[in-house]
């Protein structure tokens, strides 16, 4: 294990990055050591990054430490580069980060002198020829190279024909000079975070009503839903929050299946959920703000109807699909899913429609045989008594729900066996399934957990009825 | 005297028109579910005619499975991949249990096609059923209910039956454990389990299924049948592959054809 990074006391005391933490312990018994996590480094660049949106909206990730903002127009604020640079100082420090920094005509001059400048220089243009070769970030051979031929600096291998450089480091090595010295455009790839879509109204006097409320919600539906169609977006959750004058807020969210941009079935969803409420939107003393915020956004092209109308029907059953999720709860409209188990109880999955998967093939039946699986499942088994051959003849007749019946005709055992790979205990029983047909004709799928040989009285559950 | 006889002549607009449509039932279908069966189909005009309700009883609890699979076949024999909207209460999974997909898939039919919606209790069924019913673009709604419906009285009844009809949407009432009542349903069946055809080694065969003709506003009632479903061909079928029928007289009336075998 090697340090990856020290603090100045560390460094003053002569430890290195890259120095192996052995070492480095045997300088200093008392050395604080914290695990390096990249990720969590890049996280907090990228917080940073996020809090330097203040100074200019094209801030650019210069990964693992640096970044690089684009403040072409934006110093004036600050009143002038001097006041830019020192107000980014003093909140650097303030979070306890060291800061080197630089301005530059060119994203990778600023780069280079904020990460090479070792000497001081009267003006940018001194300042980028006196860097060394060492700011082009060729290969550490290729700088050795440079250096051993007597080109120390930027300035140096300026003033050479480009086509040598070119030639004998190759055209990356060129390209990197020319945008250092700003011959070449050093264009910057901003992070840009989409600002949330945020429609909010604040009143002066206190909305008193709640069917006012609503109706200025549906306007706030209106525009932000404006702002999605600029963006090519639609919203799959909408969040609705009502701010009461004594400080209380209500939060109403609902969801779609789909991105959607229709301002009047979002808001149709929102009246479903306010007349579910167990407890209704209360204004109390009234409502002084009120907010709309879509926080899940998806891409949603312009659309067109179709002219067979297909696709206006299956909006239809979205949309019902919505309406019943938002008022039922979203787990009480399913689709169904296969598993892949051979568990029967497991081999479906019911999963929200809002949410549910793209479907995936189901086992196809076998030609001319009958189905083996039921049309009902009961989950959990119901337990029944059997009278059956001891110890794996077929059932002769059970006992269900306080009716007896008598089997004429029977298939089995379909012998399915516990998934022994997924549980320490061999993951339970066995289990011997049959096919049954009683006099009425009624089909059943019964089975008897367990082997004889495995438990000496193996209980009978009836698991599924067949069309 | 003027105001008064412009509403007038309104209303003698308004009745001239709906007598001119023939009115709510007598509007000719825009379709018909169909089991795939010809002489079955031709027996009750076509098919079970889409945009109108239609009931299936099973009387006795142990026969849901039956009503409930014959429903959900007809539905699920349509081309396509419109939705089976299938609506039932929260405690239908412990009474007649849960729908089972690869169970449907053995069947033939497509559970993608199926959009399950679980209602608290009766009341909320209902009112879910009246905006399904609603939405054009289903295969058929499936509204599965347990024991007596004191909520679907006629008014109810006629609610969804004039929804269904608007929308074009096909209203498949499961009324399990209960005795079939009046109602203003297109057609209503009593469904039971039929014993299958043995297969080698007496083992059961094809789904089997008794149905009874109780009601059909097109014609006379009271024909039985017996079909079998044939997940091969998707359809239903009096005939298996054993051979080992009971004969059909073939002097017998073409409606009481299908008692035949029951």
């Amino acid at each position: 294990m090697r340090l990856a990074s020290v603090d100045p006391a560390a460094l003053a005391v002569g430890l290195r990055p890259g120095m192996p933490l052995a070492d480095a312990r045997a300088q200093i018994g008392e050395l604080a050591v914290v695990a390096h996590d990249p990720v969590l480094d890049q996280d907090w660049l990228d917080r940073l990054a996020q809090g330097c949106a203040r100074y200019t909206p094209l801030v650019a990730l210069d990964a693992p430490d640096g970044l690089i903002l684009d403040i072409a127009g934006a110093e004036h604020l600050y009143d002038g580069e001097a006041g830019l640079v020192a107000d980014v100082e003093m909140r650097f420090i303030r979070l306890g980060m060291t800061l080197r920094h630089a301005l530059g005509p060119t994203a990778d001059a600023a780069r280079a002198l904020a990460r090479y400048q070792a000497r001081p220089a009267p003006d940018e243009a001194q300042a980028i020829r006196r860097l060394p070769v060492a700011a082009l970030e060729l290969e550490a051979e290729a700088t050795t190279a440079l250096v051993r031929a007597g080109l120390k600096t930027i300035g140096d291998l300026a003033s050479r024909p480009m086509a040598n450089l070119a030639a004998r480091f190759g055209a990356d090595a060129a390209m990197a000079l020319r945008r250092i010295s700003g011959d070449a455009p050093s264009p910057l790839d901003p992070r840009i975070t989409p600002p949330p879509v945020v429609a909010e109204r604040r009143f002066a006097e206190p909305l008193g009503s709640s069917a006012h409320a609503v109706k200025v919600l549906s306007e706030l539906a209106g525009e932000a839903i404006e702002d999605l169609g600029g963006r090519g977006k639609g919203g799959r959750h909408f969040r609705a929050t009502f701010f009461r004058s004594d400080g209380l807020a209500r939060t109403i969210a609902i969801e779609t299946g789909h991105p959607t941009r229709d301002a009047g079935l979002v808001m149709r969803l929102f009246a479903e959920r306010m007349d579910g409420l167990a407890d209704p939107l209360d204004p109390g003393f009234g409502f002084d703000m009120i907010r709309l915020a879509i926080p899940r956004l998806e891409a949603l092209g312009a659309s067109q109807l179709r002219l067979e109308g297909g696709a206006v029907k299956e909006a239809a059953i979205d949309e019902l699909a919505d309406r019943l999720a938002t008022r039922l709860g979203r787990g009480r409209v399913r689709r169904l899913r296969p598993a892949d188990t051979h568990i029967p109880e497991q081999a479906q999955l019911e999963l929200p429609a809002i949410d549910a998967p793209a479907p995936l093939p189901w086992q196809a039946p076998e030609p001319g045989e009958p189905p083996t699986r039921p049309f009902h499942l009961f989950d959990p088994p119901q337990p029944i008594e059997v009278i059956a051959e001891v110890p794996d003849g077929p059932p002769q007749r059970f006992r269900w729900r306080r009716a007896f019946h008598a089997i004429r005709r029977y298939e089995g055992p379909e012998r399915i066996a516990a998934e022994w790979w997924r549980r320490r205990d061999n993951g339970g029983l066995t289990r011997d399934y049959y096919r049954v047909e009683d006099a009425q004709g009624r089909r059943y799928w019964l089975f008897r957990h367990g082997l004889y040989d495995e438990k000496p009285d193996p209980r009978w559950y009836i698991h599924g009825v067949f069309a | 005297m003027r105001e008064s006889i412009h509403p007038l002549a309104g209303l003698r607009q308004r009745i001239a028109r709906i007598a001119a449509s023939g009115g709510f039932e007598s509007r000719p279908a825009e379709g018909w579910l169909t089991s795939g069966h010809a002489r079955f189909d031709e027996a009750v005009g076509g098919g079970l005619a889409v945009g109108r309700t239609h009931e299936f009883f099973a009387a006795d609890a142990l026969d849901a499975t039956s009503a409930a699979a014959f429903a959900a076949l007809v539905a699920l024999r349509t081309p396509g991949k419109a939705p089976l909207i299938w609506l039932r209460t929260s405690d239908a999974g412990r009474r007649s249990g849960h729908i089972y997909a690869p169970g449907i898939a053995e069947l033939g039919g497509d559970p993608d096609r199926l959009l399950l919606v679980e209602a608290a209790d009766p009341k909320m069924l209902l009112a879910c059923a009246n905006d399904a019913i609603r939405c054009a673009g289903s295969a058929a709604v499936i509204v599965e209910s347990w024991g007596k419906f004191p909520l679907l009285d006629l008014t109810a009844g006629r609610r969804l039956a004039l929804g269904a009809r608007d929308a074009g949407t096909t209203l498949l009432m499961l009324r399990l454990n209960a005795v079939p009542a009046p109602s203003v349903a297109e057609t209503r069946w009593g469904v039971t389990a039929a014993a299958s055809h043995a297969l080698e080694a007496n083992a059961p065969g094809a789904p089997a299924f008794d149905l009874e003709l109780l009601r059909w506003r097109g014609g006379p009632a009271g024909t039985r049948w017996r079909l079998d479903w044939n997940h091969d061909e998707h359809s239903f079928g009096e005939t298996t592959l054993s051979g080992a029928l009971l004969p059909l007289p073939a002097r017998r009336a073409m409606a009481s054809h299908g008692a035949a075998a029951a």
